[in-house]
């Protein structure tokens, strides 16, 4: 196979293991809260910011400013939900919608009369790996691995916790959960702290990739929406496998033709899926 | 049984939805350890009557109390901790959850998690076939065994009173037999139970007392034997059905 | 209503003659065109279709009509509909597939919102036409300004004025429509709608690609006006959702709903702007997003539903 394609390929799963984790926490909140977060991206530019500042202008060893990020965008999400989204739970879903994409307006608005406008950089960077000509970024496949972790993790949870548990079956059926004596509100904020904390580590594998600058969001939280309505509006699973072939298809179309074009094919590949199963690609 | 068991009393409980009042004035009284049901034809307001139990519909008068509870106040996902289990209607498992998973969502409450093992055993030695399908999805099983997975899970937490709604309801008769079994061990084990059904023949052989309900009243109350015998419940509710 | 809405429009239509100002002209042209697009939004998100995506319509309509006229020297006049058609055009086929297969509520605002990036990204790749992401401006024709449509801000308020009411009198007429029983019913209940026999897709279908071509008359007339097409301002998520905001600030179950919040959203940029000097483009968003989220809080009916619910 040509290398290059080989490595777009490469480049493609490892791009998709980034997305994977926006994907899950979105649809763990869309899955729980019935409510799709529009400033899911934003959440994960404050962290992007929250570790560029520790490292870079505090110096904070970097492990340190990670471990801040993950509490600081979960106690975000949190607060996301507590003031915006609980409030509004019982007004018609759009409206929730709608008001998470004032708070996406609210933290691009802050960023930049926090931060400015400039790109900040993290300025660390692994040495690349060469395989047979192919060379695929250091930094990028640390960062693959440590989503994975973080997505393993996210499965245990669900898997093994009551909680977890508590909050794939809300998925399905909310107004019987009452009976087994759960509160549903205080599983909705288990699950906010949750996809905020997901954002949190998607936030600390992109800083050292791309970066941080307001607008950051807008790159990446369109096509983390279209992922995970691909893979099924709360379908942890098909997010996540939608996320690699996601991935794979911006990839390789960044190898045949540009970075604009390999969007435009995967969005309208994305619009083809919806109205071939509209219900997502791994719907049952 | 234990020392102090709560006795479910209710005293003219008015309910509906929205324009819609589906109870008046009902009044019942569960004594501990007694096996109850509440009987009636479709629409007599019985699923309402569970759900002003378990707290998922408020009284809009009259009064519902568990022992010292008021179950009118109290909000509906701390009841279960006083007791209150229920089987709701149509069952309502996760179907994308395991048994074992299901009874875990069962033993949410923090008391239940530390007896997590206990009671799940309990459960296996009721309901065997749960255990050999403990890590099958509820979705996959039959209605029978998914109505057992659902009294498996509504024991899980210990309840102190089980409000069973219509638990034959879509079975095979032969499967609707052996759910009326399971019921009477459960309350010859001592559980207080509270069953309502559509199947009034069946479900006068193993309660203790039942109660008629018809469009939102309380028409008859009585032992089981006496109603069974009662040639009024036979002809509106025996025959018919 | 109406006696009113023809006394603003008597009034709007000589101010241009009073010698005022033109940056006063200028804000009014702006908060009309503005105001023109929220009309066409609302038209269908009053009846829970909630588009994500309208600045795909305006991004497509305002690029017809600018490369139609650099490109192939076709005048405005004629580009301008070329454009909103297109953008209609665009409406039907992004709709006609959503509504048949049911596609409602947040996945119809994703598809939505993931057709204003198609068009959004499209500019930015076609960058040999459009110039990219620096955006580009429509040839100067000054020997030709009426052919080129490139008035003066007089020319252009007046422009302005009668698309404006040219978009209220589109509402004004669907409100009376059988369309809107039968879309507040769809809205309602949509399988009770369509047993007692009313054609769901369709319906939905004509309210979008009006919506579709008024909220790109008034965005390609706007791009037309300032002679300035960026993908950023006229396609993709950002443009999408400040109609949307302007729309729900001012009250989308209302004719004049849309219009109070296109001027309440241009006077509140202009007082930003004012207030905090170099620091706006930061403030801007962040002040808009809190005024988004409080409306939908405490106001969801926006500026002029508070004050319909208080008479």
């Amino acid at each position: 196979m040509d290398p290059f394609l080989l490595e777009a390929l490469l480049n493609g799963i490892l791009l998709g293991g980034v997305f994977a984790l926006p994907v899950l926490g979105c649809n763990l909140v869309f899955g729980v809260v019935d409510v799709v977060w529009l400033c899911y991206a934003e959440l994960v530019m404050v962290g992007m910011y929250g570790v560029w500042f520790l490292h870079t202008q505090q110096g904070w060893p970097l492990y340190l400013a990670f471990a801040a990020a993950l509490p600081l965008v979960s106690a975000l999400g949190v607060l996301l939900h507590l003031l915006v989204v609980r409030p509004l739970l019982g007004a018609p879903p759009i409206n929730q919608l709608l008001a998470t994409g004032g708070v996406l307006f609210l933290l691009q608005g802050g960023a930049m009369l926090v931060f400015g406008t400039d790109f900040r950089s993290l300025g660390v960077e692994l040495p690349p790996m060469e395989w047979q000509d192919v060379f695929i970024s250091g930094t990028k496949l640390a960062a693959f691995c440590a989503a994975l972790v973080g997505a393993g993790a996210l499965w245990a949870f669900l898997k093994f916790t009551y909680v977890g548990i508590a909050i794939r079956a809300i998925a399905r059926d909310r107004e019987v959960m009452p009976l087994m004596g759960v509160d549903p509100r205080r599983v909705y904020v288990v699950a906010s702290a949750v996809g905020g904390a997901l954002a949190g580590l998607a936030a600390c594998l992109l800083v050292v990739q791309l970066d941080v600058h307001p607008f950051i969001g807008l790159s990446f939280g369109p096509i983390t929406f279209m992922i995970c309505v691909m893979g099924g509006l709360g379908n942890m699973l098909g997010g996540f496998l939608a996320a690699f072939l996601m991935g794979v298809i911006v990839s390789t179309g960044s190898f045949w033709w540009n970075t604009e074009m390999s969007y435009v094919i995967a969005f309208g590949f994305f619009i083809v899926v919806i109205f071939a199963r509209p219900r997502g690609l791994f719907a049952r | 049984m234990r020392a102090e068991e709560p006795a479910l009393v209710l005293e003219g409980v008015r309910a509906g939805y929205g324009d819609f009042q589906a109870l008046f004035d009902v009044g019942l009284r569960v004594s501990p350890g007694e096996a109850v049901g509440v009987v009636g034809p479709n629409g007599a307001g019985k699923t309402t009557l569970l759900r002003v139990i378990s707290g998922m519909v408020r009284p809009r008068s009259g009064t519902a109390r568990f022992g010292e509870i008021d179950i009118a106040t109290t909000p509906p996902h701390a009841l279960p901790a006083s007791g209150i289990a229920h089987v709701p209607e149509n069952r309502r498992l996760f179907p994308h959850l395991t048994v074992e998973e299901n009874l875990r969502v069962g033993a949410y409450i923090p008391a239940a998690r530390k007896r997590f093992a206990e009671r799940a055993d309990y459960v296996y030695r009721l309901f065997p076939k749960m255990a050999q399908r403990r890590h099958q999805l509820a979705g996959t099983m039959s209605g029978g065994e998914q109505q057992m997975c659902a009294i498996g899970r509504a024991l899980m937490c210990s309840p102190r009173i089980l409000l069973l709604d219509e638990p034959s309801a879509g079975l095979a008769p032969l499967v609707v037999a052996q759910v009326f079994e399971l019921v009477k061990r459960i309350r010859d084990e001592g559980l207080t139970v509270l069953i309502v059904e559509q199947n009034v023949a069946q479900v006068l052989r193993v309660v203790d007392r039942a109660y008629v309900l018809d469009a939102g009243r309380v028409v008859a109350e009585g032992a089981s034997a006496e109603l069974a015998a009662d040639p009024a419940i036979r002809n509106s509710f025996l025959g018919g059905h | 209503m109406i006696p009113a809405v023809v006394a603003i429009v008597a009034v709007l239509a000589v101010v241009p003659l009073l010698g005022t100002p033109d940056y006063f002209l200028h804000l009014g042209i702006t908060s009309m065109l503005m105001a023109v697009s929220g009309t066409g939004w609302a038209m269908m998100g009053r009846f829970g279709l909630v588009s994500l995506g309208h600045g795909a319509f305006i991004g497509t309509a305002a690029y017809v009509m600018a490369l139609l006229w650099n490109e192939a020297g076709l005048t405005p006049w004629l580009g301008l509909p070329i454009g909103v058609g297109a953008a209609m055009l665009l409406a039907a086929l992004l709709g006609y597939p959503c509504f048949r297969l049911r596609v409602v509520g947040h996945y119809f605002a994703l598809v939505t919102l993931a057709a204003g990036e198609i068009v959004r990204l499209l500019i930015v790749a076609l960058r040999e036409h459009t110039g990219g992401s620096l955006g580009m401006t429509p040839r100067l024709a000054p020997d030709a300004p009426f052919l080129a449509m490139q008035f003066s801000k007089t020319g252009f308020w007046w422009m302005a004025l009668l698309v404006w009411v040219f978009g209220l009198a589109v509402w004004w007429m669907l409100d009376r429509s059988m369309s809107s029983k039968a879309l507040a019913a769809i809205n309602e209940d949509q399988d009770a709608a369509a047993s007692i026999g009313i054609q769901v897709t369709s319906e939905k279908l004509r309210v979008t690609i009006i919506s579709a071509g008024i909220a790109a008359l008034g965005g390609a007339l706007g791009a037309q006006y300032r002679l300035y097409l960026n993908p950023e301002s006229l396609a993709g998520i950002g443009i999408s959702l400040q109609i949307v905001f302007g729309a729900i600030a001012g009250g989308m179950y209302s004719m004049l709903g849309p219009s109070v919040g296109a001027v309440f959203t241009i006077a509140l940029e202009e007082v930003l702007r004012v207030g905090f000097g170099t620091a706006f483009i930061g403030a801007a968003p962040f002040v808009y997003g809190v005024l988004l989220v409080l409306f939908i809080l405490f106001l969801p009916r926006g500026i002029v539903g508070f004050f319909a619910k208080r008479r």
